[in-house]
């Protein structure tokens, strides 16, 4: 079953002929070398994967966004690792594509376009992680420029980005600032040992008196959580909710593949019902998932304020329909998915890391569950008052 | 041309806050507490969507969000602009 045009089908298409060929190969090995090499990382600019979230005239693919959310799918069934690179990147291009000054956008989107420079997405903290409101990294206002003080933790792609999107604390409230990599004061220091999300070359990051030029400053003092966040964190939600459906999808796979093959009591283990129906149960949740993408999608392609809900809405179900998927995955593959013989484990791992980062779950139904609530609550309360019609005095 | 910018911006905190119907044209939103960062985006693209105009950094100022009032001024303005 499929609801895509012809068009987004052809794309759809040329995406996973570039994950089979790729991204899948490598993922297993960049995973047990906790790495994503830099000509890997060159490759997939030259097949124009950092380019798919900016508008052409700035040197990107120009794709719509439907398009976008196909190759996050694709790049998800083969990687979740690199689906996060996805998700810090294409936050970072969409943060100074809406909000950037004019110098920032001339300078950083074709970079970021071309993949000749990597953006990350620095908020959380060590002290600091959903409750992103209270930063303890400071900046401070400077003559021409402003300081930079604090210490960032988990950032998917530190290791590799040139260009950091940084969160901190100013006199005037949250602010976002443009951090370059090379700059004085900066450390960066990988993290490893993680359960899942291997290759995403995670850091910490400590800047220590940074100097920033007052161009650094994306938006304004005051507006850095309110609307340079959460325009990224809408974009990286975006970008995983798609991905999750491809990991259900790859779970999917490999399942059917496995089972079809592994004899057990004299036939193929995908006719006993038990396994049938934990793969009917992957296949729809699978398709559900999709769906819902789709739907999101469709809601944002409009410009629909609705469409910040739907996404979140989008995220929290495909993410746990992914990890639904990959525990089940597992199981079926018995023993042999408990070793790295088969990809399973992989996505066992990864798949936990999709309910975490860019909001999670909890977080995520706080505010699903608030939002719709008080839309309904105004419904029915505008049903019985007439609300609508009135004008306040 | 207000009139009708205004009960736009009325209709979309209604249909969304249930509280909404208590407040005044001139009531400051974020000091009564009805909306949060999550609302501001929502806004955001309302007045994008709505009146096809671009929302950039320029315009990144409380004051043109504050009340029903100030959102309709600050749309009467990016339309004439």
């Amino acid at each position: 079953m499929s609801l895509l045009s012809p068009h987004h089908q052809k794309f759809k298409d040329c995406f996973a002929g570039l994950t089979d060929s790729l991204i899948v190969p490598s993922a297993s090995q960049h995973d047990a070398e906790q790495n994503t090499p830099p000509e890997f990382l060159m490759k997939l600019a030259d097949e124009g994967v950092l380019g798919a979230f900016l508008s052409a005239d700035c040197g990107g693919a120009g794709w719509d966004i439907l398009t976008q959310g196909l190759l996050c799918e694709e790049v998800g069934r083969g990687s979740v690792s690199l689906l996060s690179l996805l998700a810090v990147h294409s936050m970072v291009c969409r943060v100074i594509s809406k909000w950037g000054l004019a110098e920032q956008k001339e300078y950083w989107l074709p970079l970021l376009a071309s993949g000749r420079a990597i953006g990350a997405f620095a908020l959380t903290e060590p002290e600091t992680g959903s409750d992103a409101r209270n930063v303890k990294t400071k900046l401070t206002a400077t003559d021409g420029g402003f300081v930079l003080n604090g210490r960032k933790r988990w950032i998917s792609f530190g290791q590799a980005a040139d260009v950091f999107l940084v969160f901190a604390d100013s006199e005037q409230g949250p602010a976002a600032v443009l951090v370059e990599r090379n700059m004085p004061g900066i450390t960066v220091t990988p993290i490893n040992g993680l359960l899942g999300f291997r290759a995403a070359m995670l850091a910490e990051l400590v800047f220590q008196d940074v100097s920033l030029p007052a161009s650094a400053l994306v938006g304004k003092p005051g507006f850095g959580f309110s609307h340079i966040c959460n325009t990224a964190l809408d974009q990286g939600r975006f970008v995983i909710a798609w991905g999750s459906v491809g990991l259900a999808q790859a779970c999917l796979d490999a399942s059917i593949a496995y089972s079809s093959m592994r004899i057990q009591f004299g036939v193929p283990i995908s006719e006993h019902q038990m396994i049938q129906n934990m793969l009917s149960g992957m296949i729809a949740d699978t398709r559900a998932a999709r769906a819902l993408c789709q739907a999101a999608t469709a809601v944002k392609a409009d410009g629909d304020p609705a469409s910040i809900v739907d996404m979140s809405i989008a995220k929290f179900f495909t993410s746990k329909v992914a990890m639904r998927a990959a525990a089940d995955a597992l199981q079926i593959h018995g023993a042999n998915g408990y070793g790295n013989g088969y990809p399973v484990e992989r996505y066992f791992r990864d798949a936990k890391a999709l309910e975490i980062i860019e909001g999670s779950s909890q977080i995520l139904g706080q505010l699903i569950s608030r939002q719709v609530c008080a839309a309904e609550i105004a419904k029915r309360s505008e049903a019985r008052y007439g609300v609508k019609s009135e004008t306040a005095a | 041309m207000s009139d009708g910018i205004k009960g736009e911006v009325r209709s979309f905190l209604t249909e969304r806050i249930s509280r909404a119907k208590d407040v005044t044209d001139s009531d400051d939103l974020f000091k009564t507490a009805l909306v949060n960062s999550m609302f501001a985006m929502q806004l955001l693209m309302f007045v994008e969507k709505n009146w096809k105009i671009s929302v950039g950094t320029e315009d990144m100022n409380l004051d043109n969000f504050r009340s029903i009032d100030a959102i309709t001024a600050f749309v009467n303005r990016k339309i004439a602009a």
